[in-house]
């Protein structure tokens, strides 16, 4: 279970993030929603280590994540695909894909999982051996989802996954990740613009808004919302 | 009376004028062998010195090899001497000295031609190759006989006139060329050539959007510069009597460079300070090691050039706006007024 | 077309340690950016200590190399940690002055243990008599076979390192991009560390080999001075973010400077170096196989 509490960040004299407080279930999806500058980016930016919380709490599975280092975090269970995706296009496919897997402990599963993963996402198949900087907006995404599922997470946080895609493209990673919540207990936080995609795959939902939560709930009741619709997620 | 003052140019000139009176009050005052084994050197290194220092400070290039620019003053010194003019009055000695500065120059600007397109390491690396070249053209079978050798060619001094002693004449020039060389450069900074180089230094996009051309810029830096190293090289050459390969070793460009990073870079008083250090450090080591009873002359030889090492490896940690940048600090604490933007602070890359 | 082969020859085994020369500042320029001037003073000073040891106190040929590689690896670390890395992010220019003041400290400090005056020999770990093809004599003897077979054994090593390693993918991965390599769990001080204690490691093989090749070499400036500008040289010739660059870079440089040596002029390598540099970097300003691919954070 991810808990957040109270959390505040700051950039210089900018509250980033005034007081967030939040909890995910194991095994659930939480979007968390709200226009641009929102902080939804600093939310997982400060979880994941990136950025420092100036007060506040962060716990994953029992534990106190707000003070840990970002390279410790991922050998806790938790993935991170940042927004812009962060492929190193200087590295080839599969390196990039290695590059998730690097703390896993079944090194022999390695393989196994490199090519569930090319099952998973056919267009990087095509590519396994070529350099990251020749694939599309569309496939460096699917990359960097695909590395951060090599590393078998417990959480997956996500940053805007479906920016620049084609929403065949969406589609198809938003039931990939209701598929691993079911499968395999995978608990996801999803940062998304696109709230409407979003609330139809999460099973909780947190609307953000210059750093605070403004409605947090079942997915389901907040699309059913239609005031909070309107003012916040522009549908 | 106070408009012309305001004006940077007269202002300076008045400086320059009382500068080479003070001078030349000091160079009467002092022992004649502090002339020759202090003042004149302190004087040429200033030459070359303070055109480093505005080629790396005020335009950001880089140059490693500043050795080689003096190089080249000091042999069309001895070259012209030896080929062109007979006898050796002062008037003739300010032809040569015109000449060597027109012929560094010459070569600065093909070196920046050369490195207009270069940046960074790669322009270090270019100058670093070019320091350790040029001497070996001494060397060079078909020039050696020309360029005299490893043991160089000879220069004759001037006459001094009558009452004053050759070394107290020799270092008056001296001075009055880094004088020179200081007003000169000193205008420039102030002119709007100086704004240009630091344009490019700071921002080269944003200087060529702004209608400079970036790669003149930077050339006309290297010419400047080079031109006053090859002064202070032709003066060294005068001086020492002569113009040979070991004058001009990479530890020459090490200590000139050590002297820009110490004084602060950019500044005209910093290339004096560091201009100081880089001459007397080596008296002084010696006269330390004798204090302290160290006989052996492999530690003493190689303090100055441990410390020229320290300070360029730590300057840039600690102090990066140098001596000069220190001074001003402390000047502004004493007088409560807050501290102004470093000159030569650049912004983080990749922000 | 004797003597051209014989040349080229003679230039292979020059060529390589070139080579090795120019791939350990390429490998610290991929790490962090930096073109490492001191490589040439840490170079210099591992050899002295090879050479102080197998010289004076007669330790074998093979134990004094391998203490000059590990006070590389010591060095190099140093160096990283300590001098560079207040440095690795700032303007280039200040990265170059700290190289410089780390080199001209380390030749001030071999100065003060070894004195100035005098060129050491380093006794060669094999023959350097040439080969015989007949009745010619070779320009390239079993001295020379070792240089190229021992670089070659590095370099070889190096590549599966870095393309076949955990180790090497996170080190590659640290170089390229240390933002994503930290989010993915990489202890990207460490490597950049350990990248630059392998160049320095690297740098020492290549110093001791050089050592050997003429009585006279070990002195704190002069030769190993020649030696950093050719590196570079080389480096600059393949681009200095080609590790295969750097190597061919490093056996064309020392081809052509055994030609040149040969036809023109024998006193003036290092003029030659530079005119090469020069040309290089006047056609393409980013070396002969770069790429334009800019870093990414």
């Amino acid at each position: 279970m991810l808990t957040v509490e109270d959390l505040v960040t700051t950039y210089g004299a900018v509250r980033a993030l005034g007081g967030v407080t939040l909890t995910v279930e194991d095994g659930t999806v939480m979007a968390v929603l709200g226009a641009n500058g929102a902080g939804k980016t600093t939310l997982l930016r400060t979880i994941n280590g990136l950025v420092r919380a100036r007060s506040g709490r962060v716990t994953w599975a029992g534990r106190d994540l707000t003070r840990t280092r970002v390279d410790d975090v991922v050998r806790l269970g938790i993935a991170h695909v940042p927004e812009g995706r962060g492929v190193i296009t200087e590295l080839d496919v599969e390196d990039n894909l290695r590059l998730g897997a690097l703390w896993r402990r079944d090194r022999r599963e390695l393989q196994t999982s490199m090519e569930e993963m090319f099952t998973l996402f056919p267009p990087l198949a095509a590519r396994r051996g070529q350099s990251a900087d020749t694939l599309s907006g569309g496939e460096r995404q699917m990359l960097a989802i695909a590395r951060a599922l090599m590393s078998r997470p417990q959480l997956l946080l996500l940053d805007e996954p479906s920016l620049g895609l084609a929403p065949r493209i969406t589609a198809q990673i938003m039931a990939t990740l209701r598929r691993l919540r079911d499968e395999a207990g995978l608990t996801v936080v999803l940062v998304e613009q696109n709230a409407r995609g979003a609330l139809s795959v999460a099973d909780t939902a947190v609307v953000l808004n210059l750093g605070q939560v403004v409605a947090s709930g079942a997915a389901s009741d907040l699309a059913g919302d239609e005031k909070l619709r309107h003012a916040y997620l522009g549908f | 009376m106070r408009g012309l003052l305001r004006s940077n140019l007269v202002r300076h000139t008045l400086l320059a004028l009382v500068g080479i009176g003070l001078l030349w009050l000091l160079i009467s005052a002092l022992p004649g062998y502090r002339s020759s084994n202090q003042i004149a050197p302190i004087a040429y290194t200033v030459c070359a010195a303070a055109g480093l220092s505005v080629l790396v400070g005020q335009s950001g290039q880089i140059s490693l090899g500043h050795g080689a620019f003096m190089a080249v003053g000091a042999y069309t010194m001895a070259l012209l001497q030896e080929h062109w003019v007979t006898g050796h009055s002062n008037l003739q000695l300010v032809g040569l000295l015109a000449a060597s500065v027109v012929v560094s120059a010459l070569f600065g600007a093909v070196v920046g031609v050369a490195a207009a397109r270069l940046r960074g390491p790669y322009l270090a690396g270019v100058t670093l190759a070019l320091a350790l070249g040029l001497p070996t053209l001494a060397s060079y079978d078909r020039l050696s006989g020309t360029l005299g050798g490893s043991s160089g060619l000879t220069v004759l001094p001037p006459v001094s006139p009558a009452g004053i002693d050759d070394s107290r004449w020799q270092a008056f020039i001296c001075c009055v060329a880094a004088v020179i060389v200081l007003w000169f450069l000193a205008n420039i900074s102030r002119s709007r050539v100086g704004r240009s180089f630091r344009a490019v230094r700071d921002d080269e996009i944003a200087a060529s959007l702004a209608g400079l051309s970036v790669a003149r810029v930077q050339v006309l830096a290297f010419v400047l510069s080079a031109g006053c190293a090859g002064l202070g090289g032709a003066l060294l050459a005068m001086l020492s009597l002569t113009a040979g390969p070991l004058a001009f070793q990479l530890s020459l460009s090490f200590a000139l460079l050590a002297a820009v990073v110490f004084g602060g870079l950019g500044s005209l008083a910093g290339a004096v300070y560091g201009s100081i250090l880089i001459v007397l450090l080596p008296q002084w080591s010696q006269d330390l090691a004798s204090a302290l009873s160290i006989g052996s002359a492999k530690i003493s030889n190689n303090i100055p050039l441990m410390v020229y090492g320290v300070v360029l490896a730590l300057a840039m940690l600690a102090a990066p706006n140098g001596l000069h940048g220190l001074l001003r600090q402390l000047a502004r604490a004493a007088t409560g007024r807050r501290p102004v933007r470093k000159l030569t602070s650049r912004p983080m890359e990749g922000t | 077309m004797f003597q051209f082969l014989n040349l080229t020859l003679n230039g292979v085994s020059t060529g390589m340690i070139y080579a090795a020369v120019a791939l350990a500042l390429v490998m610290i320029w991929r790490a962090t950016r930096i073109v490492n001037f001191a490589q040439g003073g840490m170079l210099m000073f591992t050899t002295f200590i090879a050479w102080e040891l197998t010289e004076q106190h007669n330790v074998n040929y093979w134990v004094a190399l391998a203490v000059a590689i590990a006070a590389g690896l010591v060095i190099g670390a140093v160096a990283e940690r300590f001098l560079v890395r207040p440095v690795e992010n700032g303007p280039p220019l200040n990265a170059v002055i700290v190289t410089l003041g780390l080199l001209i400290f380390l030749q001030a400090l071999a100065g003060m243990i070894w004195g100035n005056g005098q060129a050491y020999s380093y006794s060669p770990g094999f023959s350097i008599i040439g080969y015989r093809a007949g009745s010619r004599t070779l320009l390239f003897s079993p001295n020379d076979l070792y240089i190229v077979i021992a670089v070659t054994a590095v370099v070889l090593f190096l590549y599966v390192l870095f393309q076949r390693t955990s180790l090497g993918l996170q080190m590659r991965a640290a170089a390229f991009s240390p933002e994503v390599a930290r989010m993915l769990g990489v202890r990207v001080g460490r490597l950049l560390t350990a990248g630059w204690a392998l160049a320095a490691a690297l740098g020492a093989l290549a110093g001791v080999l050089a050592a050997g090749t003429q009585p006279g070499y070990v002195t704190p400036s002069g030769p190993f001075d020649s030696l950093l500008v050719f590196g570079f040289t080389a480096a600059v010739i393949g681009g200095l973010d080609s590790p295969v660059g750097a190597v061919v870079g490093g056996l064309l440089l020392g081809i052509l400077l055994s030609y040149a040596g040969s036809y023109i002029s024998n006193n003036i390598p290092t003029m030659y170096a530079f005119l090469i540099l020069l040309a290089v970097l006047m056609v393409r300003p980013n070396g002969l196989f770069s790429r334009t691919t800019a870093r990414r954070v």
